[in-house]
């Protein structure tokens, strides 16, 4: 039997060590998100992206957003790196590719939909929720627009409608859960791409898929899966034929699922709460007494 | 009858509001450099201010998706919960260490936080995308696993007693003793309750950028965030104390008639010890911080060079002139140092919040006129209800009716 660390914790307190780490445990510290074996993912194979864009205009379709302002075929995008913002749920950059000048590289960027996600963890009300396939959603209704979300994710995706008065949202990608997923469809970006760089399917098959991949082009792939275990695991990964970081993507990230970061703090808050009120009344009390002592001495030296 | 109602109406307002003034004097009493400079501010601030509601937050141009927060969250939530320290870090001197040479200046230290923490839900109904969900964490929808959910219900409930400890100087001031009185009995709980909640919450502020390593400088992102948080506040909060108090006897000499001011010199001091303690052992802690994250390299880098004007100048300065002010037993020295500290805990929250933020990016924005503008009126009006209520209600003095609990 295996037992992780947070487990032992929790039948630790169960035994009744303090009832109240317990339950407080419950309360403040995160849920754990991976447990979804069956979740859906993305690969995107970003040696056959060749910049064409269609998944960008397919998205913006989806999700009725207004339409490029400027032709696809127009490259004068590339000249600078994007971001996805409230327009653009997915963005694809050129980068140079050192090794061969002529053939640069595209990457396609939108929300990774992370196992344990650090925006669902930041959401002061419960706006992002990650689904048991796979996709992390955003309900518009209950966000009070903190932008701690923006702050959390480690890839920089939320975006907010900073030019909405009064219903501004978060605006990311969604893995097209409403509109396709629910029903059984894929997303709008894989099904358009005219190359397949964009692969839908169960996560656990990607990853095989992918390493398959990689085994057999060694001299073509690099020997890494982004998203396989970065952050905790990504539902969206990467493979590539060039360095990753040459791509812009953050190898410093670990594969520490983000909501651990701020579990041991949230878990001691009940403590002190509980500790800390108790604490300050002893201390008062003693320098009460301390203070009469005194005084009695005082008395007494007169 | 009606006649005896309408007169008790009108002393009541001549009473209370004009401070025994009719309106003709009252209103001459406004005019004073200050208020007109005050008045010009609040004028330019409304208009941003409704443009930011017809046109969005984007209207104030400042925040963007590089930087989620700008000085409205910076400034006026981050920096002006550690400034409004004062409040807990006097009251748990004078009520679980009993130094009762201070209890003269409780109630303005309460005030003062009371005021200040209004001023953030002021800042944060201009900043939030939609303002009137501002309950929903407390009442409608629960992201128990968010430090920012923990943030919220500890400032809520740090503000509600914050508002309740103050209760007693407004209830004297409407002459409702029953009521006052009853409330004077909870007293003692909800200070506790409040430096507890005042505790937290200011580590909770720092615990906020736990969650994103990556993307905070490595020279201010530390695990120990919510610690430097807590110690620094209580800096803050002493060197707050330090400034209103001088400045209280500056401006509402014939407000105060406990024998504080010759006392000041001395407290004055003794805070400046105080003071000195906490900032050597902040100094302390960050340099275990850079050396737990391996970050002696980064220090040698613009960041870098930036980190250590604050550590040094803004920490280490103001821990040794305090000491020197001390020794000296230089009262102004200390005085101008605690200005200094003010200063760097300003600088260090807007480092965290907005300078060092997404330091990795690019392109970012930093506040510009439009929003600072609207910033700095915040704190002027929270200075004009100060004034307005200390001129009115029994901070600085005893009421000579009742007699406080200590
Ligand atoms: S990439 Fe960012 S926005 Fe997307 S799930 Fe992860 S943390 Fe959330
Ligand atoms: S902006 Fe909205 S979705 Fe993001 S953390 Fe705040 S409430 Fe949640």
């Amino acid at each position: 039997m295996k037992i992780d660390r947070r487990d032992f914790l929790k039948s630790l307190s169960a035994i009744g060590v303090s009832g109240i780490i317990g339950s407080s445990e419950k309360v403040f510290a995160s849920e754990d998100l991976s447990g979804y074996p069956d979740r859906l993912g993305m690969l995107t194979d970003l040696i056959l992206c060749n910049g064409c864009r269609l998944c960008e205009k397919a998205c913006k379709e989806a999700h009725n957003l207004p339409p490029h302002k400027k032709p696809l075929e127009d490259e004068s995008v590339f000249e600078k790196i994007r971001r996805p913002d409230d327009k653009f749920l997915t963005v694809v950059n050129r980068y140079t590719n050192t090794d061969n000048e002529e053939e640069p590289v595209y990457r396609k960027v939108q929300c990774n939909h992370c196992d344990e996600p650090s925006c669902v963890s930041a959401c002061l009300v419960g706006a992002l929720k990650k689904t048991p396939e796979g996709a992390v959603i955003y309900n518009e209704d209950v966000c009070i627009g903190c932008r701690y979300c923006m702050i959390a994710c480690p890839f920089y995706i939320p975006a907010y409608e900073f030019d909405d008065p009064l219903s501004p949202a978060i605006k990311k990608c969604d893995f097209c859960y409403d509109v396709r997923i629910k029903k059984g469809g894929i997303p709008a970006c894989a099904e358009i791409c005219p190359v397949e760089a964009i692969t839908f399917g169960k996560r656990s098959q990607l990853i095989e898929f992918a390493t398959e991949r990689i085994r057999k082009n060694p001299e073509k792939y690099i020997d890494h899966i982004y998203g396989e275990h970065e952050v905790g695991g990504t539902s969206w990964m990467y493979i590539s034929g060039v360095p990753f970081e040459q791509l812009g993507f953050d190898m410093n990230l670990g594969i520490k699922p983000s909501p651990e970061l701020t579990r041991g703090f949230l878990s001691a808050v009940p403590l002190v709460m509980i500790i800390g009120p108790a604490l300050l009344a002893g201390i008062r009390a003693f320098t009460k007494n301390r203070e009469q002592n005194s005084e009695k001495s005082e008395q007494k030296e007169s | 009858m009606n006649e005896v109602n309408n007169k008790g109406a009108k002393s009541f307002l001549i009473e209370k509001l004009f401070m025994g003034m009719s309106l003709r004097e009252y209103v001459k009493t406004l005019i004073t450099p200050f208020n007109i400079a005050a008045g010009i501010l609040i004028l330019i601030a409304i208009p941003l201010v409704l443009i930011r509601y017809i046109k969005g937050i984007g209207s104030l141009g400042d925040a963007s998706n590089d930087t989620p927060w700008s000085s409205l969250i910076g400034f006026n939530v981050l920096s002006v919960e550690a400034l409004a320290a004062g409040g807990y870090t006097i009251c748990s001197a004078v009520y679980i260490f009993r130094m009762k040479r201070y209890y003269p200046f409780v109630r303005a230290a309460i005030l003062s936080a009371f005021i200040g923490y209004f001023t953030v839900v002021v800042a944060l109904l201009i900043d939030l995308g939609r303002p009137w969900r501002l309950p929903y964490p407390m009442f409608y929808s629960f992201g128990v696993t968010s430090v920012m959910f923990l943030v919220g219900w500890l400032v809520s409930l740090y503000l509600l007693t914050q508002f309740l400890e103050f209760s007693p100087a407004i209830l004297e001031w409407l002459n409702m003793k029953r009521l006052r009185n009853w409330v004077e009995k909870f007293a003692i709980g909800l200070t506790i309750m409040g430096i507890t909640l005042a505790v937290l919450h200011q580590s909770a502020l720092g615990g906020l950028f736990l969650i994103a390593p990556g993307k905070l400088h490595p020279l201010w992102y530390s695990p120990f965030l919510p610690v430097f948080f807590f110690i620094s506040s209580i800096a803050s909060g002493i060197s707050m104390v330090i400034l209103m108090s001088i400045l209280s006897i500056r401006f509402f000499k014939d407000k105060i008639d406990y024998n504080f001011k010759e006392h000041l010199g001395e407290l004055t001091i003794s805070l400046g010890k105080a003071a000195s303690v906490v900032l050597f052992t902040y100094f302390g802690l960050k340099i275990i911080g850079i050396a737990h994250g391996h970050n002696w390299n980064l220090l040698n880098t613009p960041y870098g060079y930036w980190f250590l004007v604050e550590i040094f100048v803004f920490v280490l300065l103001p821990c040794f002139l305090f000491l020197f002010g001390v020794r000296k037993k230089s009262v102004s020295l200390i005085r101008f140092t605690s200005i200094i500290t003010i200063i760097g805990i300003i600088i260090n929250r807007i480092n965290v919040t907005i300078i060092t933020f997404n330091w990795n990016l690019d392109e970012r924005n930093y506040p510009g006129w439009k929003e600072l503008l609207i910033s700095v009126t915040i704190i002027v009006t929270a200075v004009l209800a100060f004034r307005w209520i200390v001129n009115r209600m029994p901070v600085l003095k005893e009421h000579p009716d009742y007699k406080r609990i200590d």
